[in-house]
């Protein structure tokens, strides 16, 4: 029998007529990466909050690193690390300061602390910066001082909740290869994430959750798949021809393109991208159709969630959006 | 225990540190006695009455003293509500810290902060010609009053910041909510030359047990008439912080408990 190192059954939690969380079940093997996947208020944030023992839950049972997170969360703390969505460092010591003091209370002895909180920081990159405070750190420095802040004693499960939204593609990138080198090393790790592409880039399995449920899980390929994937989309210079564009496309995708006849787009799933693209451009230039725009366009979070959950979910639009704008800048 | 006691030592010692590496804050709260002596010792001090005569700055710094403790509330309180607003609250109750820790830490230092806050107070007041008259004995059983209300206004100031949680409002309330204790109190004016019903509040001011407690012990003049509460002052002077701490102290857990609800 495999023993997991997260353990969720039927976790119920709710905030008076509000479910936060409602029979959310959730299993993570040793030594991989779990993705949560969902938009703001969808539950993954609370997940995390009652599997890192801060928060109770109503109905349901967690286990974390082989502990009951309720009868026995003592030994669930000194088995975890938590990296949350805001860098939850003290603001006013040094980043050497706060490792020190996080060792502290890690129980190693004051020596011990000293040693951990430079080995950390030279791996980290952050020696330079080390008696600087931690509020005058970049985004990227203080995401990093928090995850080494979670590393004190090499944790058995790392929680990541949202642990690259708001940093720009360079520090998201210094996250992505800290974490793989972690999971290498043996740590199972739980990250929530609004991206589609974080999960794809990190994670084993990925579950998908909305409205305080998993409605769907798998790996990222097979989640792939059910979402419908990628895309080609063709914008005609006529909308007179749109139609007959669709025809031609059809048999070739294996799909019937949805139609938005207003800017002249058709839009299609596609398997083989590059094949698909190819051979969408040479039999609409054969037919003599004129084409304004051809492109590929990846799944987008907002088509897992229409086409999983039925429903376009109101709440991730606009933080997504604004997550996004957060990375460019 | 042990493990209880080692992890608020550090957290005092974290609190400590915040005291070191942003100084500002101290400052703030050393220049408002400071200006309060200033002001009332020697701008409208030349027209202030002692009742049953003495000097007026000699009997104003016992009451700036309790005044500097209540203050403490706002550095209290603000500290607390920035721990949690900012999610460090979080990093710490992950970790296997005891729970008591960050409330302990936090009570520790702001005792620590307030020992400094008196020592500077007391050198103040010497150069502006205080001093205290019955020994270097009851002088310190004084300053112990003085320390004791302060743990009961930590106690406060920390059930306060865990109840409005944003540190900003806990910043805007602090000060109109404890100005009218120093207003209505012994400190600035003898409540026997307020009118009657104003004097016997400020005669039952928590504050002013204190104060009048601490005039006694220093020798001070000021020694507030007849009634009850300043025939008594001793007393409440120990009794007030006492109440204070064995409600707001538990009140306070609960609270801090219900982080995880």
């Amino acid at each position: 029998m495999t023993t997991f190192e997260v353990v969720a059954e039927g976790l119920g939690k709710r905030y008076g007529p509000t479910r936060a969380l409602d029979t959310f079940d959730l299993t993570v093997p040793p030594g991989t990466v779990h993705g949560l996947l969902g938009p703001n208020g969808a539950g993954k944030t609370t997940a995390v909050r009652i599997l890192t023992t801060l928060l109770r839950f109503d109905t349901g049972r967690a286990t974390v690193a082989g502990y009951d997170v309720l009868r026995r969360p003592d030994e669930v703390r000194a088995r975890i690390g938590l990296t949350g969505q805001y860098a939850a460092v003290d603001e006013i010591l040094s980043g050497r300061q706060n490792l020190e003091l996080f060792g502290r209370l890690f129980r190693l002895s004051r020596r011990e602390a000293r040693r951990r909180a430079a080995e950390l920081l030279e791996r980290f990159g952050l020696d330079e910066a080390a008696g600087r405070s931690a509020g005058e750190y970049s985004g990227g420095m203080r995401r990093r001082l928090d995850l080494a802040a979670s590393l004190i004693r090499t944790p058995r499960v790392l929680f990541l909740d949202e642990p690259t939204t708001g940093l720009d593609p360079r520090s998201r990138n210094q996250v992505w290869d800290l974490v793989r080198g972690l999971v290498a090393d043996g740590t199972t790790v739980l990250l929530t994430t609004q991206y589609l592409e974080e999960a794809d880039q990190l994670a084993d399995r990925i579950s998908v959750i909305d409205a305080g449920r998993v409605v769907a899980e798998g790996s990222p390929d097979q989640l792939k798949a059910m979402t419908g994937g990628d895309r080609i989309e063709v914008v005609v210079r006529d909308a007179a021809e749109l139609s007959r564009a669709a025809r031609l496309v059809a048999p070739l995708c294996g799909a019937e393109p949805e139609l938005d006849p207003e800017v002249r787009r058709l839009s299609v799933p596609v398997v083989d991208r590059v094949a698909g693209l190819v051979d969408v451009v040479r039999a609409l230039d054969d037919a003599g159709i004129a084409v304004e725009d051809i492109g590929l366009r990846r799944a987008t979070l907002d088509e897992a969630f229409l086409h999983l959950t039925g429903h376009r979910p109101d709440e991730a639009r606009e933080p997504v959006a604004a997550g996004r704008k957060a990375e460019v800048a | 225990m042990t493990t209880a006691i080692a992890d608020g030592w550090t957290m005092t010692r974290r609190n400590m540190t915040h005291v070191v590496r942003a100084p500002e804050e101290l400052i703030l709260y050393f220049s408002l006695p400071i200006m309060f002596v200033l002001v009332f010792g020697y701008v409208f001090g030349s027209g202030m009455q002692v009742a049953g005569g003495g000097d007026y700055r000699e009997f104003l710094l016992p009451g700036v003293f309790v005044m500097t403790m209540l203050y403490g509330l706002g550095a209290t309180a603000t500290g607390v509500a920035l721990d949690l607003s900012r999610g460090v609250v979080d990093r710490f109750r992950s970790t296997p810290m005891a729970r008591s820790a960050l409330m302990t830490g936090r009570s520790a230092a702001d005792l620590l902060r307030a020992l400094l806050e008196m020592s500077t107070l007391l050198v103040c007041g010497l150069l502006v010609g205080w001093q205290w008259r019955q020994g270097v004995g009851k002088a310190l059983l004084a300053v112990g009053l003085l320390l004791l209300l302060r743990i009961a206004i930590t106690w406060v100031g920390i059930y306060l910041a865990l109840l409005v949680r944003n540190p900003d409002t806990v910043g805007v309330i602090v000060f109109p909510a404890a100005f009218p204790f120093t207003a209505i109190s012994n400190v600035f004016v003898s409540p026997e030359l307020m009118p009657s019903v104003i004097g016997t509040i400020s005669e039952w001011n928590p504050l002013s047990a204190t104060v009048a407690a601490i005039r006694e012990l220093f020798g001070n003049p000021g020694l507030g008439g007849d009634s009850w509460p300043a025939e008594h002052a001793m007393l409440l002077a120990v009794l007030w912080p006492v109440l204070l701490i064995a409600t707001f102290a538990p009140l306070a857990v609960r609270r801090y408990q219900r982080l995880s609800r």
